[in-house]
C-alpha cells in the first residue's frame, strides 16, 4: 500500500513499541494482537531498524496481512491487519 | 482402482498423517553455557519463538543452571564440596561472565552499560518476560547433583521442572527447532 494510502487509515491500535531493543517490538506486536479483531488494522512505532524486516516475516507466518511502513525522522510506523 | 495401488495409496496416507503429527511448533534448545552473553541470546531467541505462538522447552545444564540461582536464597545441608562449588560459581544473572573481553569484570560491566544505553533487555528482565509468555525451563538433575545446587536456591520460575535427558529428548524428537548454545 502507498504511502498516501497508509496516511488516510484509521488504525484499531496502534502500539508504541519505540525505544526498546530486539525483539521487544516483535513480543509487544504479539502481545498487542490478541486485543484486535480479525480484519482489524495494528500500527506498531518502532525506533528498531531490524524490525522492518521483522514485523512482514512474522506477519507471513502468521497469516496476518502486512501493509505497509511510513517512515518518521526517529522511528518507522508499520501497519498490519490481522488475520 | 486395482488392490495394489489401494494398498500404495494407505501407505502413503499413513506416511503423511505421521509426517504432520510428528512435530509440533515447538522449540527446544539446550542451554548449556554459562556466559551471560549466551545465555542472553538464547534467551531472546526463546522469546521471540514465543512470539510466533511457538510452544519453547529450555533444557538447563551444566553452566547454565548458575543462570538460574536466586542471590537471595541459601540451600541447608551441603557437603564441603558443594559449598566449594557453590561460592566458586555464579549466584544468578548478574554475576555472568561475558565469554569473551570479560577482563576481570570490566568488559561485562561495559556490556550492561552499553546494553542499557540500547535499551537491550536485562537478562533479568528476559527471564521475566519468558516466565509470562510460558517459556518452559527443565533443569538437568544429573548437573543439579554434580554441582551441589539444590531446588531452594533457584529462582522463583512458573514454569520449572527438574528433569533428565530424557525429557529433552521427547522434547526435542516432536519440536520443529532444535538449538545447542
Amino acid at each position: 500500500m502507498s504511502t498516501e494510502n497508509l496516511k488516510n487509515l484509521t488504525s484499531n491500535k496502534i502500539v508504541d513499541a519505540r525505544g526498546t531493543a530486539c525483539p521487544g517490538p516483535l513480543l509487544a506486536a504479539k502481545k498487542a494482537i490478541g486485543e484486535i479483531g480479525s480484519g482489524e488494522i495494528m500500527e506498531i512505532y518502532s525506533s528498531d531498524e531490524g524490525t522492518k524486516n521483522d514485523i512482514p516475516k512474522w506477519c507471513q507466518k502468521m497469516s496476518h496481512e502486512f501493509m505497509g511502513i511510513i517512515e518518521e525522522d526517529s522511528y518507522s510506523r508499520l501497519f498490519l491487519k490481522k488475520a | 482402482m486395482n488392490q495394489e495401488s489401494q494398498q500404495q495409496l494407505n501407505e502413503l496416507k499413513t506416511r503423511l498423517t505421521s509426517l504432520e503429527t510428528g512435530t509440533k511448533d515447538q522449540l527446544s534448545m539446550v542451554v548449556f553455557s554459562g556466559d551471560m552473553d549466551k545465555i542472553l541470546a538464547a534467551m531472546i531467541i526463546a522469546t521471540g519463538a514465543s512470539a510466533y505462538d511457538m510452544k519453547v522447552k529450555l533444557f538447563f545444564t551444566f553452566w547454565a543452571i548458575s543462570a538460574l540461582r536466586d542471590p537471595a536464597k541459601n540451600a541447608k545441608g551441603k557437603n564441603i564440596i558443594e559449598k566449594m562449588f557453590g561460592k566458586m560459581l555464579p549466584r544468578g544473572t548478574s554475576q555472568l561472565k561475558l565469554s569473551k573481553l570479560h577482563m576481570c569484570g570490566m568488559g561485562t560491566a561495559m556490556i550492561k552499560g552499553i546494553m542499557k544505553k540500547h535499551k537491550v533487555a536485562s537478562l533479568e528482565e528476559m527471564f521475566k518476560t519468558a516466565g509470562e509468555l510460558g517459556v518452559e525451563i527443565n533443569i538437568c538433575e544429573m548437573s543439579m547433583n554434580l554441582m551441589g545446587f539444590k531446588r531452594e536456591e533457584l529462582i522463583d520460575y512458573p514454569q520449572m521442572t527438574i528433569c533428565g535427558v530424557g525429557t529433552f529428548l521427547s522434547d526435542a524428537q516432536e519440536s520443529k527447532i532444535q538449538l545447542f548454545i
